[in-house]
């Protein structure tokens, strides 16, 4: 079986239940993709043990990279290229630089960024989306297991997830 | 969560074993200081040393802006009052006077930072600090011992201080009369006219005397509002301390600016910049959070504070961060317009520190230990949730900040026979022992938490 085609998605419709549901279904062994949330939960992360993000660095590096561009592109400019005396100032002048080079620095970050939500989202135009269930952006809480990962067998899932609190256990399957 | 057991009860003890430490401090200062002006006093090649500056300082001026006839003409009859001052000669004594300027106006700082953090926390309605907000409260007691200092700094050492004291600057027959600063002379001296040789400034000293009474009159009610919410739990006092607050703040944006230009900018009269009250605000407030950060950590270190953890740690540390930022974008602002218009009247501030080279290295260190350090040191989040890498961080901004002011201050005062030496090392290590020892007293005399603040529990599930 492939995986990420065939889930079973647990509907919670109380955060508590979430909260407390998500540590009893990894101890019995069931492991989850991803729990998607109608508004952000704290400390969900923490339940579900995601690893620690490493959006800092990349916006970091984004960041860098904006700076370094910048300081490059006006000193190239304004003393390697064509030398201009602005202002009665040295050709390289860098207290003026600094505005321009703050200001590609946050450039590059913001876009970066932007970028890399967008890859890591798959929010590609020609992506479809999985959509496990709608009522996640209303009041509900969908939890995806791919059964493809799980050995156990649906049955078994369906009956942990019962338990652990899930209102009601759906089937999906995408192409 | 809720198994924690908090002593919302528990008080802030100042041992002797403490007080003995914190004494030990400031006597070694003293002693420094006293080393500091035996060594000054026997020194005597500061006169040739001073020529050359002068003649450095001159020459770069032409250069700059030899063009300028008539921008020139209209500085040189304050050039010349400098030179031809009577005590033109810089003593010991002078080098004092200036160190305990820098002091008072950093530790005014601290102080009033304290009740200024206080305040916005109860206006801006903030839940996470609810646990360390005596800290800040304690700092205020500094207010009147300042006051005392700011009198002696100004009867003391007004005149060495501050040109604009003199009374020949206002006297049209006088051969030193200087008629940029006679354009200036009403927000000095109004409503009189300054005569004689030493004019009495009143509006400046009524200013003084009015803003030490306002901060201190809302800082004593404010706390007294504070205190009553300890023994009578209702959340009235806390309304009460939101509209307290708020007045407060509205006091403060217009003092804090006018107590830079009158206490730090009126030193170099002739020059003007329309930052200058920012630049002090974003001074004083940056190194008031890193005090108060770095109490907190003590404090955590030592046991007390359990209603503080992490997350608090990361939020005081983010504050440290940010406004190291806010301060050189402040700062960058000032020197940025200055340096592109380079116009005389304008760049001469910047000329006497940047291209001296008694100030050039405290110039640029003071951006490296203010700036990127900070920047760098407290940018990831693991920095910002440990109490080392925040002690470390918070002493750094503090003795940054310090250089910020022997900046603003020495310069000016001493013009070029400003040194860095003992004698300032000393002072900071003698006010900044005087200005703990108060603050710890005050803090040990309540409880360290506000027991009956309504977002005590919010703050205890602080979590980011």
């Amino acid at each position: 079986m492939d995986t990420g085609k065939n889930y079973l998605v647990g509907i919670f419709s109380d955060e508590d239940d979430v909260m407390s549901g998500v540590p009893k279904i990894k101890e019995a062994g069931v492991k989850i993709e991803e729990v998607y949330t109608p508004y952000p939960v704290h400390g969900l992360e923490h339940v579900l043990g995601y690893s620690k993000s490493k959006l800092p660095m990349i916006a970091f590096f984004f960041g860098l990279t904006g700076t370094t561009l910048a300081l490059v592109m006006q000193i190239g400019m304004m003393y390697w290229d064509w030398p201009m005396i602005i202002g009665g100032k040295d050709f390289l002048a860098l207290p003026d630089f600094i505005p321009v080079t703050f200001e590609l620095t946050v450039l590059l970050t913001a876009f970066g960024m932007v970028g890399t939500f967008f890859v890591t989202r798959n929010l590609k135009p020609w992506a479809k989306p999985k959509i496990f269930d709608i009522r996640s952006t209303d009041d509900k809480f969908a939890m995806a297991i791919d059964l493809a990962v799980n050995k156990k067998s649906v049955e078994e899932i369906r009956t942990i997830l019962s338990e652990a609190g899930a209102s009601e256990v759906n089937e999906k399957s995408f192409e | 969560m809720h198994a924690v057991n908090h002593n919302l009860d528990e008080k802030f003890n100042f041992t002797s074993s403490l007080k003995k430490k914190v004494f030990i401090v400031g006597i070694a200062g003293l002693l420094l200081m006293i080393a500091g002006i035996f060594t000054t006093s026997s020194g005597d090649h500061h006169g040739e040393e001073s020529h050359e500056a002068v003649a450095e300082v001159v020459v770069q001026d032409q250069d700059q802006h030899g063009e300028d006839h008539a921008l020139d003409a209209e500085d040189s009859p304050g050039e010349a009052s400098h030179e031809a001052q009577p005590h033109g000669e810089f003593s010991w004594a002078d080098r004092l006077k200036a160190d305990l300027w820098i002091n008072n106006m950093y530790f005014t700082g601290l102080a009033i930072i304290g009740v200024f953090f206080f305040a916005i926390q109860y206006v801006s309605q903030s839940g996470w600090s609810a646990g360390i907000l005596r800290i800040p409260m304690a700092f205020g007691a500094w207010l009147p011992i300042a006051f005392v200092l700011m009198l002696i700094g100004y009867f003391w050492g007004g005149h060495e201080i501050f040109h604009w004291t003199h009374g020949y600057l206002y006297d049209k027959s006088s051969p030193l009369f200087d008629s940029i600063i006679n354009g200036k002379a009403a927000f000095f001296f109004w409503p009189t006219e300054p005569s004689g040789d030493y004019p009495f400034p009143i509006f400046w000293f009524v200013r003084l005397v009015l803003f030490f009474a306002l901060w201190y009159y809302m800082f004593v009610t404010m706390r007294k509002t504070a205190l009553k919410e300890d023994i009578d739990p209702s959340t009235k006092y806390w309304h009460k301390l939101v509209k307290q607050g708020a007045v407060f703040l509205v006091i403060f944006a217009v003092t804090s600016s006018v107590s830079a230009w009158d206490w730090v900018l009126s030193i170099d009269t002739h020059w003007f910049s329309t930052m200058f009250g920012w630049y002090v605000f974003a001074s004083w407030w940056v190194s008031g959070l890193a005090a108060i950060t770095l109490i907190v950590c003590l404090l955590k270190g030592a046991g007390y504070l359990s209603v503080v953890n992490s997350n608090h740690l990361h939020d005081l540390g983010k504050f440290v961060f940010a406004f190291s930022i806010f301060w050189t974008y402040i700062w960058f602002s000032q020197f940025l317009l200055i340096y592109y218009a380079n116009i005389p009247e304008e760049t001469i501030y910047f000329i006497e520190r940047m291209s001296s080279h008694q100030y050039a290295p405290f110039f640029y260190f003071n951006l490296i230990i203010n700036f990127f350090f900070p920047f760098l040191f407290l940018m990831t989040r693991e920095s910002k949730r440990h109490l080392a890498f925040l002690k470390i961080a918070c002493i750094a901004v503090l003795a940054g900040h310090w250089i910020d002011f022997y900046l603003m201050i020495t310069p000016g005062v001493l013009k070029e026979n400003g040194t860095f030496g003992l004698m300032e090392i000393g002072s900071a290590m003698f006010f900044g022992a005087a200005f703990t020892f108060v603050a710890l007293t005050s803090l040990a005399k309540y409880p360290l938490v506000p027991k009956n603040h309504p977002m005590l529990e919010e703050s205890l599930h602080h979590h980011i």
